[in-house]
């Protein structure tokens, strides 16, 4: 997804008069955005998915890998101020079945951590793109964007059996 | 009962990351692989069987719930059922495990465990005595192997030493020859009873019986499982089974549950899964599981390792397996370690899960004797950072056996 869904809704119900697309947690699978206004969600091969606003890219995991981990009932967030290297765990999601370490897409120094997902954690299964992102960083090294796959790669990825 | 088994897969994957937990690698089918994937089942690879983590229709949570409040079906195939037949058969089955089957009643089953010279759990089964010269035993998927070779190797010493045992026969079912399914929780007697011959307010558990189940003949029903819930395992000719769980799927309190859902409910039920909580290093009295040596065997020492645990019930064991809870924090996992108050290392968390039921973590691990009494605080070391639990009675979520009430 290449915008904000929080801004994207209030703006885009106007356009299609159809929000279907907006309430599924699955909005990535059958919707390919070219508005450019915000840069697009870029993806790791561990399913993180940043966003890069300026030097401040939001971080959170993919549908994929919240419907693979199931509910998830606790989230070790990295705190602020914590500096991280490019793929440094970081953090832990923990689902009945397992608990699943957080890898950072990208380098740099967290800036936000999202409290509300620390104390309603089901925000990563309902809102995976939106309300359930997980820390914000202030990047030190943009260059690092390169490694990270656009929408469609990371599909094109999901169907191999690297990915699983 | 405590039977399938493992390392399991999606708890071991505790160290690994979000792209190594969902491994898919093919493995054998069960006779209900087409109807898990037509009823939207998420197959993984447990133990090298292709089986369901959980179906479409529902959170693992949920699955969880459900059961607890009304019935699942477990598709429970891997196993390895196999069936012993000839005079001297009980005889035989005990040089191998710990249970005394000579004083078991007819179709009846016991909890018990193969073991080996040192004591140590080589896996935990059902052994059903159907008569004194038959017996029906449910063990392991992960071992398999090494229990075909336990009790054929068991079977022949036994045969050099009486000659007379020459004519008992083992039978091991392939997994697409008998299909074993699971119906567990407060409402899988009367789905079943709806749809059997059997009466089943005289099958008590641990009690087994053959009959019709959804007009499908010759199936073996055991009133047991692996949940705490009341419930049965239904041992049912493959060709057929698919029939037997559609139909008990047209009653709304029944649903499909995979390997999630039956991982939380056996933990919050204090059940061990062999591989994880025991194996062959843990000997039944490290484990907690005494109970499964029998009085009359504790006599007689006449199964592997006799000396060693006989020895070690007498004068205790070093180590014991405990209930662990946490209210805050995350879950302990398989590996975590566990301190005394004080900060200490003293032992490690085998399995443990958040609890859906009492929305707390449980977790079962090994920790010395002399630190094992309930109640005793405990720090429980997660990536980094130190969390506080507390030595907790098992089951955690009391228990709901159909027990004759005397």
């Amino acid at each position: 997804m290449a915008v904000v869904p929080r801004i994207w809704c209030s703006f885009s119900k106007g356009v299609f008069h159809n929000n279907q697309f907006f309430t599924k947690s699955s909005n990535l699978k059958s919707f390919h955005t070219s508005l450019s206004v915000f840069s697009e969600k870029l993806f790791t091969a561990k399913h993180e998915w940043v966003q890069v606003d300026g030097k401040i890219g939001t971080v959170g995991i993919s549908d994929y890998a919240q419907e693979a981990l199931g509910d998830v009932v606790y989230a070790q967030l990295p705190d602020v101020g914590t500096v991280v290297k490019q793929k440094d765990e970081c953090g832990a999601l923990e689902s009945v079945k397992a608990a699943s370490e957080i890898y950072s897409p990208l380098s740099g120094k967290v800036v936000e951590k999202n409290v509300a997902v620390e104390e309603t954690p089901s925000l990563i299964n309902s809102s995976c793109y939106d309300k359930g992102w997980l820390f914000k960083l202030e990047l030190t090294n943009e260059t690092e964007l390169s490694e990270l796959m656009k929408e469609d790669k990371y599909k094109e990825f999901l169907k191999t059996e690297e990915s699983h | 009962m405590a039977m399938y088994s493992t390392k399991f897969l999606l708890i071991q994957c505790a160290k690994n990351n979000l792209q190594r937990c969902f491994s898919s690698q093919k493995g054998q089918v069960t006779s209900l692989y087409e109807f898990h994937i037509k009823n939207g089942g998420k197959m993984v690879n447990f133990g090298g069987y292709q089986l369901p983590v959980q179906y479409s229709d529902q959170s693992i949570v949920n699955s969880h719930i459900f059961t607890r409040k009304n019935a699942s079906i477990f598709d429970v195939s891997h196993m390895l059922q196999t069936e012993i037949k000839g005079k001297h058969s009980i005889e035989y089955f005990e040089t191998l495990c710990t249970a005394d089957i000579k004083g078991l009643e007819e179709n009846s089953s016991v909890l018990t465990v193969f073991t080996n010279e040192n004591g140590g759990i080589l896996d935990d089964l059902i052994v059903t005595k159907i008569n004194e010269e038959f017996l029906y035993v449910v063990s392991n998927a992960a071992m398999k192997q090494q229990d075909q070779e336990i009790m054929s190797r068991g079977l022949n010493s036994f045969q050099k030493r009486v000659n007379s045992a020459s004519d008992i026969r083992i039978q091991f079912f392939h997994t697409l020859e008998r299909t074993l399914i699971a119906l567990q929780g407060p409402k899988a007697s009367t789905a079943l009873q709806s749809i059997t011959d059997l009466d089943l307010s005289k099958l008590y558990f641990m009690k087994t019986a053959v009959g019709s189940v959804a007009n499908v003949q010759n199936c073996r029903i055991s009133r047991c499982g692996y949940t705490g819930e009341d419930g049965f395992e239904i041992s049912i000719p493959a060709e057929r089974s698919e029939n037997v769980v559609q139909t008990l799927l047209e009653n709304s309190d029944v649903k499909l549950a995979g390997l999630g859902a039956r991982d939380s409910l056996r933990l919050e039920a204090g059940l061990c899964l062999y591989g994880s909580d025991i194996n062959g290093e843990t000997t039944p009295v490290d484990a907690a599981l005494t109970w499964l040596v029998a009085k009359k065997r504790r006599e007689t020492k006449d199964f592997p390792g006799a000396d060693k645990i006989v020895q070690q019930i007498k004068e205790g064991s070093k180590i014991k397996r405990v209930g662990i809870t946490s209210s805050t924090g995350p879950p302990p996992r398989h590996g975590t370690i566990i301190l005394s108050e004080d900060g200490q290392e003293i032992g490690e968390i085998t399995s443990g899960c958040p609890s859906p039921t009492l929305e707390i973590n449980v977790a079962m691990g090994y920790v010395p004797a002399k630190s094992s009494k309930v109640g005793t605080k405990v720090g429980l070391k997660i990536r980094g950072k130190q969390y506080n639990g507390i030595i907790t009675k098992m089951p955690f979520v009391k228990s709901n056996y159909y027990n004759k009430v005397n």
